[in-house]
């Protein structure tokens, strides 16, 4: 039977397995939202800005392993989707967003709602389609479907003019596609595997170093059977927290430019380093100059070959799936008769214990107002044993939920860390809970970015999504103050958060419960209060400490070793 | 150091502008470009010559493979091969300069393909060193246009760029 071509779209979604379709919708897609009427196996999430669609869908799959998929229409509905796709690009997160466009015969025309899609968003795209013709459709759909959820992940865009939506063809969806030029790499090296097991095991002091990799690539208890195998320090970007368990005694915390002392110095002074799913980026490493001044030999394993010796020169790529690679080196190491310099390691721990006795993360827990970071260890000890989901923004919070919230597991902490987009949390914390209902979900979040889709509370509402909003408000950007502070004589040109809402009033105009607390003796039961309204949205508006910065802190274009320290 | 790559990619609507965007974007060199359609109407051959350093050139290599329409890369600069370049220069032809410039142009094994009787349009073909050679050849004010189509390059023997 012949269907149209938005019937195929609808189709092709529900063959695929999609649940839920985050959306916004607009005169060029008006015809597959008229077929998403009539069917029920796609569930459509109606949000507020389509910047917060593509959020959210980014949201759903950081915390499941399924793609998240977006449906939006052209021209303006593209271009606030922009800064969604964007993010999720930066990050390696699968997605597939459908776009509308103007009837093929007015492409180019300037018509109304017409911009240049594939061109406008070629840049931070995996890859990016014009259905041309309705045959074409579900084929392309199953491509974007396949390339965005292989090798390494990420967007792709689908655009379908109008005329196409209404034209008809017989609907097949392909069980499965292959490209001639596309092939990513899966299998490790097994030499290169030996000789990177050669090197960790020659180790003095060997680090190893993991990132958003590992949680992508669903590695999580490869790398734990290898790091205790090893008995060899741990540490994960940013990207990759709950990568390796963070309560875990070899885990030495986050590194970078906000990361833990004893994790920067013992990736600055270590003599083999395992690198996996991590890019080396400039928040990671801070400047490549001055990573490199010391000795040391590094392995790097990622899917993606263009992360290997971009920015830092290694010694032994290895391109291959993580898990696979992994879990090949699990398989070897057991086979080698050879076992680390029991000595030298014991003296690089001992070493490392010392660089920890520094308490790098100690503040004033004494203080007569809220410390942000007493707020998320309370958080933490709150919910560690449920089944949590943490969300953050940009900014200070975002650092202080990263160090101070231990991640266990992966796909637990969901936030912007390449792209660094303000206004993420909500969206990301409304997909955790579409991907899990039962969850507990929480945004971390701050008075600057939360209002960066704030209008998102409105979508909570309708779909009675119970997102905990923990908004620590200390009136500033702060991260532009700190750098301010720091670099700028403390000139805080337009970062003081002027004019800000009733943040509770707000949230209940919206339907939802509201709380302000200004008192570190209510910081607990405010907690325990909200998290017990299970069912639903609570805003925490806490009154925080206006002068506290994020330590330990390496200035931009210095080396990890270069902190600045509390 | 200059480098001559070739590709193979999709005859796709957008496959070029995915690769000058990703020259653009990543802030890569390009010295010259050139596509046109292969013996399979479904692939395009490009051309590329471009300079950096090795860590760049490798990550440009690298860049390129990841596109999704792109097949196949070669570095046509790590072995040996063959690049050609073809340059058509309309110079000034007139009295005592218009058997001079015949001969100017027959020395480099050019070819007058258009005649007024102020001008010659030759045809050249060769390295671009060689037609930057010719155009140096030339006395000052005598070309009045010129265009160059960038090199295509080949690998010598049986080194040979297909999927």
């Amino acid at each position: 039977m012949e269907l149209s071509g938005a019937e195929i779209t609808v189709r092709c979604l529900a063959d695929e397995g999609v649940e839920h379709l985050f959306g916004y919708p607009g005169g060029a897609v008006l015809h597959i939202y008229d077929e998403l009427f009539k069917q029920d196996r796609v569930q459509h999430i109606l949000v507020r800005h389509e910047q917060a669609a593509v959020h959210a869908a980014d949201g759903y799959a950081r915390a499941s392993q399924k793609p998240g998929v977006v449906l939006v229409t052209s021209g303006p509905g593209v271009t606030n989707a922009i800064t969604g796709i964007a993010t999720a690009y930066m990050d390696s997160v699968p997605m597939v967003i459908v776009t509308g466009q103007v009837p093929t015969h007015a492409i180019g025309q300037d018509a109304f709602q017409e911009v240049d899609t594939v061109g406008i968003t070629r840049p931070c795209v995996k890859h990016n389609f014009l259905v041309k013709d309705v045959r074409d459709l579900a084929t392309t759909i199953k491509k974007a479907f396949f390339i965005a959820t292989t090798g390494r992940p990420g967007p792709v865009v689908v655009d379908i003019p109008k005329d196409i939506t209404t034209a008809r063809c017989e609907y097949e969806y392909p069980k499965s596609v292959s490209l001639r030029s596309y092939n990513p790499v899966l299998k490790g090296h097994s030499g290169q595997i030996r000789k990177a097991l050669q090197l960790l095991l020659e180790a003095k002091r060997p680090m190893i170093y993991t990132g958003g990799g590992i949680v992508l690539g669903e590695a999580a208890a490869e790398l734990a059977q290898l790091v205790r195998a090893l008995g060899y320090p741990c540490t994960n970007t940013l990207m990759g927290l709950g990568g390796y368990p963070a309560t875990d005694p070899q885990f030495l915390g986050m590194l970078g430019m906000h990361g833990t002392y004893e994790a920067n110095m013992a990736m600055q002074h270590c003599d083999v380093l395992l690198a996996v799913g991590a890019r080396f980026d400039d928040r990671v490493i801070g400047n490549p100059k001055h990573f490199a001044t010391e000795e040391r030999r590094i392995v790097h394993v990622d899917v993606d070959p263009s992360s290997i010796s971009k920015r830092v020169k290694v010694d032994v790529p290895i391109v291959g799936d993580v898990r696979e690679v992994l879990a090949e080196m699990n398989r070897q190491l057991a086979a080698l008769p050879a076992k680390p310099d029991p000595g030298a390691i014991k003296a690089w721990w001992t070493q490392i214990e010392l660089w920890k006795a520094r308490d790098c993360l100690k503040y004033d827990r004494e203080a007569k107002v809220i410390k942000p970071q007493a707020v998320v260890s309370k958080l933490y000890e709150l919910t560690r044993d449920a089944d949590t989901y943490v969300s953050s923004d940009v900014g200070q919070h975002q650092m202080w939920a990263a160090q101070f919230y231990k991640f266990d597991k992966p796909r637990r902490w969901l936030n912007s860390g390449g792209l660094g987009t303000m206004g993420v949390g909500l969206p990301y914390a409304m997909g955790a809970l579409l991907a899990h209902p039962d969850c507990t979900s929480v945004c971390v979040t701050g008075e600057a970015s939360i209002q960066m889709c704030i209008q998102e509370l409105s979508t909570c509402k309708q779909y009675r999504l119970p997102v905990k909003i923990v908004n620590l408000n200390n009136r500033y950007m702060g991260m532009v103050r700190q750098w301010q502070e720091f670099f700028h004589g403390n000139r805080y040109a337009e970062s003081y958060m002027d004019a800000l809402p009733d943040f509770v009033k707000l949230a209940e105009s919206y339907g939802h419960v509201g709380m302000r607390i200004e008192n570190p003796g209510d910081v607990e039961g405010a907690l325990r209060e909200a998290l017990a309204l299970k069912d639903r949205l609570v805003f925490m508006d806490f009154i925080t400490d206006q002068t506290e910065n994020v330590f330990p802190m390496v200035p931009g274009g210095k080396g990890l070793s270069e902190m600045i320290l509390v | 150091m200059r480098h001559i790559i070739s590709l193979l990619l999709e005859n796709e609507a957008g496959a070029l502008s995915r690769v000058a965007g990703l020259f653009s974007a990543r802030g890569y060199n390009i010295e010259s470009l050139t596509v046109a359609p292969t013996e399979d109407a479904t692939m395009s051959r490009m051309t590329v010559v471009t300079s950096g350093s090795d860590d760049v050139i490798e990550q440009i290599t690298k860049q390129l493979n990841k596109l999704v329409d792109v097949v196949k890369v070669v570095d046509l600069s790590e072995g040996e091969h063959i690049e050609r370049e073809l340059m058509l220069v309309k110079v000034r032809a007139s009295g005592k300069d218009r058997e001079e410039m015949k001969r100017m142009a027959d020395i480099f094994r050019g070819r007058v393909i258009d005649v007024t009787d102020k001008s010659y349009t030759i045809e050249l073909t060769g390295t671009g060193q060689k037609l930057d050679a010719f155009l140096e050849a030339l006395e000052e004010g005598v070309v009045l246009e010129t265009v160059r189509t960038g090199a295509s390059g080949i690998g010598r023997g049986e080194r040979i760029l297909r999927i």
